[in-house]
């Protein structure tokens, strides 16, 4: 039998407070793509970094057998880990710009891999950096060699990056979310780079939270849940044909066109907390018996296998949601929201150029485009928090930009925003109740058990127990911020809800509870969207109409599933082909 | 995990991390409570001339010595507690007070009102701070109260300056956005919203700024320009002892050992408070 370039049997990563990493093995070949998926705090990361020695000075790292092409990873010193990191072993992580050294060339950071880990003469290390810089697709690399990190765009950082990583010729590539801040279109060009690195016999250790990014270049696919590899398999099988129930949970939550109308979430299950040695998604399964608390099956390391005692196979069914009464879209209805040739410029650099647009009650409008589209700036004209140098938004038949922010003020309560953080629009000092208590005071709620019992209501209404009330919202999770911004925001009860990025800053299986949520108020309160995104996924999913902006404009609009189907501006075909789907055979 | 109960970790957790944040709170803790009842520490009056007994070192019956009119210093660092610090906590209060509602105003009406007020600001920055309060003084008159007020202007730059500089990145943050799309008035926004977030980094300046207003005034007294003379204020009686340093050094030994001794302790325990502040922020 071949060995095996990476052989992990048995890692287990623990930190004083925690178990990070547990019982987790898996093999690697030369010129395969393995995907290690999972949510946050899932162990993928860490994973990953205990390969290379950086799992932390409080990191007690743990294996049966750690073996990158014979050399055993568990017994080298720093002077040996330093010959193998950077030489024989790749790493690429997500933020480039934290990364790259400020102070040095991008040029300089990939010659310093090459001086380390190679023999190149050093009359030849320009010649062998503007090489590299050409394969890692960078354009103009005599001048690109030249620029310092915060020159060069997000793409071309990520690109730099990969070439000093590959600058000696690594055995192995781990890449830790190579691609997760990146545009669509950058992020094609970043994948196609790892697939050529992995057509001319490296291998490639893929860690990333997005299934659809996985699916394109992984040969095998480890998904991870509580530290622990749940389900491992063939990319294609684990995709197709999952058995392991989390994975199935996080397939449907990916949001993707056969989904529209659908929820993408499971119904919420809050099970007895497993024994350490049981089953970690044992709390969150419906399936989950008294066998699942107590233990956890084996996986063999190079099988396809899921780790479960209750498999599950066939088609993953989502729940369809439920459907608004009347439809309230109509043809003969006056718009709510109307933006007419708004144009702004921030120092003579057009954000925003000639835009128009037009939102019926109760309509969802998606707005998709890359960063630097506009699309931010769009939004908070629309909001009344920057006045358009030209045009004009009106709000329900009235002006609403035009007005001076006295008179706008008492209106402002019907348009609402959600933005990608919450938490930083929460006052620090304020607990939830406050929070709540401020936006109810302000839409004329009076003080006292009226306003009390309101505030109980929304967050019923956004699935919260009232017992967040006294914490503050930096004590709670992503989901739950985002929750009670929304809560904030129908304090007031809104006509628009303005969501900018609402759930990019979320996990997936989060991420399709937030969807759900808001699809499903919009439903029932008749609320009209503009929703935000660069996730093309997220906005076909809620949204009726959808405008696609570029440099400041809009190029295209049309209906959804219509505009999915046949794009006809070029742009928007070219985001679309970029977009990596999960291309589920159904 | 099981907590540790034993006797030493129980005492290693009320120990105090540094000694000398212990003797600076014991430290103050005596100058409140002498400023409080001054009766506690001496059955003496400040103001009771004894000739017979005037200019004596310190000794057993009179711990601190006498004066050159046989007052018995101890009584008069005790009685002078109240009268030099009300001057430093007035005058600091003061400019606590002014200062942030001129840095909020500089950072909340607009640029125009934003580069008045500031430029104004530069002008007394530009001024040593003890020239400032004797350039008010002079234009004010001397008294308790106006030297309170020359102090809190001379304080007042630095605080504004401070706060209108918080004010800033509270008024750019998401909740000062949530709260404009709510329709807050502009007013509530400012005192609910920005003030309060603001406030943080300005108390903790304002602890360490004490010792600063407690030597100002007493520099100030020593001058002429706050209490008068038979008063047992700190200022004063190290102006008095002045003339007879060759002689009797401890005129002027134990009232500076009290404006020391104060205005240490407050600088220790204000920069502990400024540590365990950051700390927590930065968090």
């Amino acid at each position: 039998m071949n060995e095996p370039l990476l052989n992990v049997e048995g890692l287990s990563v623990r930190f004083p407070e925690t178990r990070a990493v547990r019982d987790v093995s898996f093999t690697l070949d030369r010129g395969e793509c393995l995907a290690v998926v999972g949510e946050s705090g899932s162990g993928k990361s860490v994973t990953a970094r205990s390969l290379v020695g950086l799992a932390g000075d409080r990191a007690e790292v743990t294996a049966r057998r750690l073996e990158f092409a014979g050399l055993d990873l568990a017994s080298l010193d720093e002077k040996a880990w330093r010959r193998v990191r950077g030489g024989r072993i790749g790493l690429v992580l997500q933020d480039a710009l934290v990364s790259l050294d400020p102070l040095r060339t991008a040029g300089a950071e990939i010659a310093e891999a090459l001086r380390t880990h190679t023999k190149v003469p050093r009359d030849q290390v320009g010649e062998r950096v503007r090489e590299l810089l050409v394969r890692a697709g960078v354009p103009e690399p005599e001048v690109r060699a030249g620029q310092y990190p915060h020159q060069l765009s997000g793409g071309l950082r990520q690109r730099a990056l990969i070439a000093s990583a590959i600058a000696a010729g690594p055995e192995l590539v781990i890449a830790d979310e190579p691609t997760t801040a990146l545009d669509v279109t950058v992020q094609a060009q970043i994948l196609a780079l790892i697939e050529e690195l992995k057509k001319d016999g490296t291998a490639v250790l893929l860690i990333s939270h997005d299934l659809a990014v996985v699916s394109r270049l992984a040969d095998r696919i480890a998904v991870m849940y509580g530290g622990t590899v749940v389900e491992h398999g063939p990319a294609r099988q684990v995709l197709d044909d999952p058995r392991h129930p989390y994975t199935r949970a996080l397939i449907a939550a990916v949001p993707e066109p056969s989904g529209r109308g659908s929820l993408l979430s499971l119904p919420a299950h809050e099970g007895k907390e497993p024994d350490p040695d049981g089953c970690p998604y044992a709390a969150r399964c419906v399936l989950a018996d008294d066998r699942c608390r107590t233990s956890l099956p084996a996986l063999a390391p190079r099988e396809a296998g899921t780790r479960c005692w209750h498999p599950v196979s066939g088609p993953i069914t989502r729940e369809r949601r439920p459907q608004a009464e009347a439809s309230p879209v109509r043809d003969g209805d006056t718009p709510l929201l109307e933006v007419r040739e708004v144009s702004k410029s921030y120092r003579g650099r057009p954000a925003v150029s000639g835009v128009s647009l037009s939102l019926l009650p109760g309509e969802s409008l998606g707005i998709v485009g890359e960063s630097g589209s506009g699309k931010t700036t769009l939004a908070r004209i629309v909001l009344g928090l920057v006045s358009p140098d030209e045009g004009s938004v009106s709000f329900a038949g009235v002006p609403w930009s035009a007005l001076p922010e006295r008179r706008r003020r008492p209106l402002r309560h019907r348009v609402q925003a959600i933005v990608q953080d919450p938490l930083g629009s929460f006052d620090p000092r304020h607990p939830v109740s406050r929070v709540l208590d401020e936006a109810l005071a302000l839409t004329g709620h009076e003080r006292g058990p009226r306003r009390r019992a309101r505030a109980a209501e929304l967050l019923a209404l956004v699935g919260l127990s009232p017992a967040v009330l006294p914490r503050s919202p930096s004590s709670l999770s992503g989901g739950q911020r985002q929750r009670i911004a929304i809560a904030r925001a129908l304090a007031s009860e809104p006509e628009l809800l303005v969501c900018d990025e609402p759930v990019s800053a979320l996990d997936v299986s989060v991420q399709a509870q937030i969807l759900d949520l808001l699809t499903g108020l919009r439903a029932r309160l008749g609320l009209a969207l503009l929703f935000i995104s660069h996730d093309l996924g997220v906005v076909h999913h809620v949204s009726d109409r959808v405008a696609v902006m570029k440099d400041g404009r809009v190029v295209e609009t049309g209906e959804v599933t219509a505009l999915f189907q046949s794009p006809s501006h070029p742009y928007t075909k070219e985001l679309f082909a970029s977009l990596p789907a999960l291309h589920r055979v159904s | 995990m099981t907590t540790p109960t034993l006797p030493e970790a129980r005492w290693k957790a009320w120990r105090p991390a540094r000694p000398a944040l212990l003797a600076a709170w014991t430290v103050i803790a005596l100058i409140v409570l002498a400023a409080a009842f001054p009766g506690l520490f001496t059955g003496r009056d400040p103001l009771e001339l004894e000739p017979a007994v005037a200019m004596r070192g310190p000794s057993p019956e009179h711990w601190f010595g006498t004066d050159q009119l046989g007052r018995d210093l101890f009584t008069r660092v005790v009685y002078g507690t109240r009268p030099s610090l009300l001057v430093g906590l007035g005058a600091l209060t003061l400019a606590l007070a002014a200062g942030a509602l001129y840095g909020l105003a500089a950072a909340l009406l607009g640029r125009f009102a934003d580069v008045a007020l500031m430029r104004l600001l530069d002008v007394l920055l530009a001024l040593p701070q003890l020239l400032v309060a004797l350039l008010a003084l002079t234009v004010l008159g001397s008294g308790q109260v106006n030297l309170m007020i020359a102090i809190a202007l001379s304080l007042l730059p630095a605080y504004a300056r401070l706060v209108r500089a918080e004010a800033l990145v509270v008024r750019r943050s998401g909740y000062l956005e949530s709260a404009v799309l709510l329709g807050q008035h502009p007013l509530v926004q400012a005192f609910r919203h920005v003030l309060p977030n603001a406030l943080g980094p300005l108390l903790v300046l304002g602890t360490v700024g004490f010792g600063m207003a407690v030597i100002a005034a007493s520099g100030l007294s020593f001058l002429g320009f706050g209490a008068e003379p038979p008063s047992p204020e700190w200022g004063v009686m190290l102006s008095e002892g002045r003339d007879y340093l060759q002689t009797a050094w401890w005129l002027g030994v134990f009232p500076g050992a009290a404006i020391t001794l104060t205005v240490v302790a407050v600088s220790v325990a204000g920069r502990s408070a400024q540590a365990r502040f950051t700390r927590r922020t930065t968090l």
